[in-house]
C-alpha cells in the first residue's frame, strides 16, 4: 500500500527550506517510509534534532518533535528515552552537528547502547552556516574555510560508531533510497543504539567548491564511490582504494540495552531493600 | 589616508582584526557572525596577516583555545553570536578570572528556544556578569573603531580585563554602510605591540593560573578581579580621546552619548543600532518644539551609574528601551541598571521600560514615537500608562 506521506508531515510548514535537489529530502522520505512499515504511531514517536540543515526536518514532521541546541540532540533524546523507555526516539542530525560539536555525546550514546536511532545525513560540510569544513570533509577537498584544500583527516562515521559501541550500524547513500529506507527500518526495529549514516549531497556548499555544482553530478559522484558490502568482500584492498562501503556494517544482539539495564538495576535494589525491610523484627 | 569603503558591519570588524593582526584567532561558525570570520579567513589565506587561525569544533573549544593562547602570551581573538556565546559561558569567567585581555566581537542574536537567528541582546546580556567589559556599537563604523580601542582597553596594565564589542545581528552585521578605514600603519601604532607582563612557559618567571582556591583566598581573588573593571572607565575615556585625536572620528568615545539632552524634558535610553532610528525621531520631535532627547549607552559593563544619573536627573521622564528580557526581574536588564542609577536622586524622573525587537521583531519610527507620546502623557499626568510596555507586540 502506498505510504500517505502527508499524514506524517505538517503540510502547513511546507514548502521546506532545503535547496532544490538536496539529499535530505530522500532521507526524510525514507524515514517516514520506515516508520510506516513498522506501523509506529505518531504519538508514540519522538523526533529530536540539533542545529543545521538536516535538523530542520522535525519541524516538518507531525510527531512529537524537539528542536534543540547545536550538537546536543542525543543528550536531549537520552532524557526523553529515559523518561519514556517504551516510546520510540529518533535523532536526525548532520555530520557537523553529530560529530564535531556533538562528537562527545555521539560516542557516549554509542557506548551506552540506549535504544534510540541516530540518522546522520553526511554531506561532508556545514551547509547552513556557509560551507565550512566538517569532520567528514575529505582530505584535499575545498570548503569555505579550506580554500586551498583540507588537510584535516576525516572521520569514518560508521567505524567510529562501531568502535564506540553502537550495536546496529549501517551506511547508505541517497542514490539508493530503497536501501536507505531498509537500513533505517532495521535500525528502528533494532533493540539498542543504532546509527545509520547516509551519504548525501550538498551541491550548494560542497559541490560548488569542488566542481560538482548541480545535484545530479554530485549524486553521481557519490554513486561512483560506494560499493555494497557483499561486493566489497570480493574486492582486493587496491580495488577498494577510495571506495566507501555501504550496507549493514555491524549488528550485535548480545550487548545489554541501557534502559533495560536501568530497569533491572531498580528492580534489584528494590528487591534488596524489601528483603532488608522484611528481615527486620 | 583613510579609505572610504562600502562594508557590512562584519566586514568592518574583520578589517579591524586585519589591522590588529592578532597572533592567534580561533573560530567556529554561527549565524550571523560567520561572515565576519570568513572575511578574516580570507585575509589569513591571502597572507595579509600573520595570524595562526585555529578552526575548532565548537564555541566552547574556541574560547578555550583563546584562553590557552592568550595565557601563553599571544594576542588572541575570536568572534561569536547567540548560542555560541552561551556555549562559551563557562570559559568567559575563566578568561576574566585569569585576567586575560581577550577581545571578542559579538554579533548580537536571539537565544533558543524557540530557535531564531535574528538580532536581539539576550546573548550578551546573559554574559553581563561574567567579568567582561561590554561595549555596544551603533553602526559598522563604531563596531570597527570599538574593536580597535578594545585592544588598548583590555591590555591596559591596570585593566587586564577581556572585552566584548557588540554589533546588532543583521542590522549592523549584514547591512552595507560607508565605513572609514584608517591608515593601517597609524592604526597599528595606536594599537601597539602586545607585551604581557606574565605568560605561561616563561622559564624565568614560571606561573600558575586558576589552581584550586577554596575559602582561603577564592573570595579575595574574585574581589581583586574587580580592580581591573573598576579602573576601566578612566581608561575607556582616555583611549577614546586618544583615538579621536589621532584619527578624527565622529563616533561616540564616551561611556554614553547624550543626544540633545541639554534642555531635554524627556529621554529615551537605548543601546546599539536602534540609536540611529531614535535620533531621527528626536530630531523630528524637536522640529515640532518637543523637548526630546536620547541617551545611547556605549559601555554597558562597567555601567556608568553616576554620570548617567547626573544627565538624567535634569529630565522629567525617562523611557528605557530593552532588547532582551530579564525573566523574573524588573523588565529588561538596562532598565534594572538605570533604576539602580537613579536611586537616591532627588526629584528623580518618572521612568518606564519598553521591551522591543526580540528575535528581530522590527522597530519602526512610529514605535519609538509612541514611547515619546507616553512620556508626554506621563509628564502631564504624573504617571506612565504602565511600568513595562512591549513595542510592536501582537496582542
Amino acid at each position: 500500500m502506498a505510504v500517505d506521506y502527508l499524514y506524517y508531515l505538517r503540510a502547513d510548514k511546507l514548502p521546506h527550506m532545503w535547496c532544490p535537489g538536496c539529499g535530505v529530502g530522500v532521507v526524510v522520505k525514507s524515514m517516514i517510509g520506515a516508520i510506516d512499515q513498522l506501523g509506529w504511531e505518531k504519538n508514540d514517536t519522538a523526533v529530536v534534532s540539533g542545529i543545521g540543515c538536516t535538523s530542520r526536518a522535525p519541524g516538518y514532521m507531525d510527531m512529537n518533535t524537539l528542536h534543540t541546541t547545536h550538537g546536543r540532540a542525543l543528550t536531549f533524546a537520552t532524557g526523553v528515552k529515559m523518561a519514556a523507555p517504551d516510546k520510540h526516539v529518533i535523532v536526525i542530525s548532520g555530520d557537523g552537528d553529530a560529530t564535531a560539536i556533538g562528537g562527545n555525546h555521539f560516542i557516549h550514546a554509542c557506548r551506552r547502547n540506549i535504544d534510540m536511532t541516530l540518522i546522520i545525513v553526511n554531506n561532508n560540510i556545514y551547509g547552513m552556516t556557509g560551507g565550512q569544513f566538517s569532520p567528514t570533509t575529505p582530505y584535499g577537498a575545498k570548503a569555505a574555510t579550506t580554500p586551498h584544500g583540507n588537510i584535516d583527516p576525516s572521520f569514518d562515521l560508521a567505524q567510529l560508531a562501531i568502535g564506540a559501541g553502537a550495536t546496529y550500524v549501517a551506511r547508505g547513500s541517497v542514490d539508493n533510497a530503497r536501501m536507505v529506507q531498509k537500513y533505517i527500518r532495521d535500525g528502528l526495529a533494532h533493540h539498542g543504539f543504532s546509527v545509520i549514516e547516509v551519504l548525501s549531497n550538498c551541491h550548494t556548499q560542497y559541490g560548488r567548491r569542488n566542481k560538482m555544482s548541480d545535484p545530479i553530478t554530485m549524486v553521481d559522484w557519490i554513486a561512483s564511490q560506494v560499493v555494497p558490502r557483499n561486493k566489497a568482500e570480493k574486492m582486493s584492498p587496491e580495488e577498494l582504494q577510495g571506495k566507501i562501503i555501504t550496507g549493514e556494517l555491524h549488528r550485535n544482539a548480545e550487548r545489554p540495552e541501557y534502559t533495560d539495564e536501568y530497569r533491572k538495576l531498580i528492580e534489584r535494589v528494590q528487591a534488596k531493600q524489601a528483603a532488608r525491610a522484611g528481615a527486620r523484627p | 589616508m583613510p579609505e572610504l569603503l562600502a562594508l557590512t558591519g562584519n566586514d568592518a570588524v574583520a578589517y579591524a582584526m586585519k589591522q590588529i593582526n592578532p597572533d592567534v584567532v580561533a573560530a567556529y561558525p554561527i549565524t550571523p557572525q560567520t561572515s565576519l570570520m570568513q572575511k578574516f579567513a580570507d585575509f589569513v589565506a591571502d597572507g595579509e596577516v600573520d595570524t595562526e587561525m585555529v578552526l575548532v569544533e565548537s564555541e566552547h573549544s574556541a574560547m578555550s583555545a583563546v584562553v590557552g593562547s592568550q595565557a601563553a602570551g599571544a594576542r588572541t581573538m575570536t568572534a561569536t553570536s547567540a548560542c555560541g556565546l552561551a556555549l562559551m559561558h563557562e570559559v568567559l569567567y575563566i578568561a576574566a578570572g585569569y585576567r586575560l585581555p581577550v577581545v571578542m566581537p559579538v554579533v548580537n542574536r536571539a537565544l533558543s528556544a524557540p530557535i531564531n537567528i535574528q538580532g536581539d541582546h539576550s546573548d550578551t546580556m546573559g554574559a553581563r556578569d561574567a567579568g567582561w567589559i561590554h561595549i555596544f556599537s551603533e553602526n559598522a563604523q563604531e563596531a570597527y573603531e570599538n574593536t580597535l580601542q578594545a585592544i588598548r582597553i583590555a591590555e591596559h596594565p591596570e585593566v587586564l580585563t577581556p572585552v566584548m564589542v557588540t554589533l546588532d545581528g543583521f542590522i549592523i552585521s549584514h547591512g552595507v554602510e560607508t565605513v572609514q578605514i584608517f591608515d593601517t600603519a597609524r592604526v597599528q601604532q595606536f594599537v601597539g605591540e602586545y607585551k604581557p607582563a606574565f605568560t605561561l612557559l616563561n622559564p624565568h618567571k614560571p606561573m600558575t593560573l586558576g589552581s584550586l582556591d577554596f575559602s582561603d583566598f577564592y573570595f579575595e581573588h574574585k574581589v581583586s578581579q574587580l580592580q581591573g573593571i573598576n579602573y576601566s572607565p578612566k581608561v575607556i575615556l582616555e583611549v577614546g580621546r586618544e583615538f579621536q585625536r589621532t584619527f578624527g572620528g565622529d563616533c561616540c568615545y564616551e561611556h554614553f552619548e547624550a543626544y540633545r539632552m541639554d534642555d531635554a524634558e524627556m529621554a529615551v535610553i537605548v543601546l546599539g543600532s536602534t540609536a540611529g532610528a531614535t535620533r531621527m525621531v528626536v530630531d523630528d520631535l524637536r522640529s515640532r518644539g518637543i523637548a526630546a532627547g536620547m541617551v545611547k549607552i556605549r559601555t554597558f559593563r562597567p555601567f556608568p551609574y553616576e554620570e548617567l544619573a547626573a544627565t538624567l536627573k535634569k529630565v522629567k521622564a525617562v523611557a528605557v528601551m530593552d532588547r532582551s528580557l530579564a525573566y523574573g526581574g524588573d523588565g529588561g536588564p538596562v532598565h534594572i541598571e538605570v533604576r539602580s542609577a537613579m536611586y537616591g536622586v532627588n526629584n528623580a524622573p518618572l521612568m518606564a521600560n519598553y521591551i522591543y525587537g526580540l528575535g528581530g521583531k522590527p522597530i519602526d519610527l512610529v514605535h519609538i514615537e509612541s514611547v515619546f507620546t507616553d512620556m508626554q502623557q506621563a509628564i502631564a499626568t504624573g504617571k506612565f500608562p504602565r511600568r513595562i510596555g512591549y513595542l510592536n507586540l501582537k496582542e
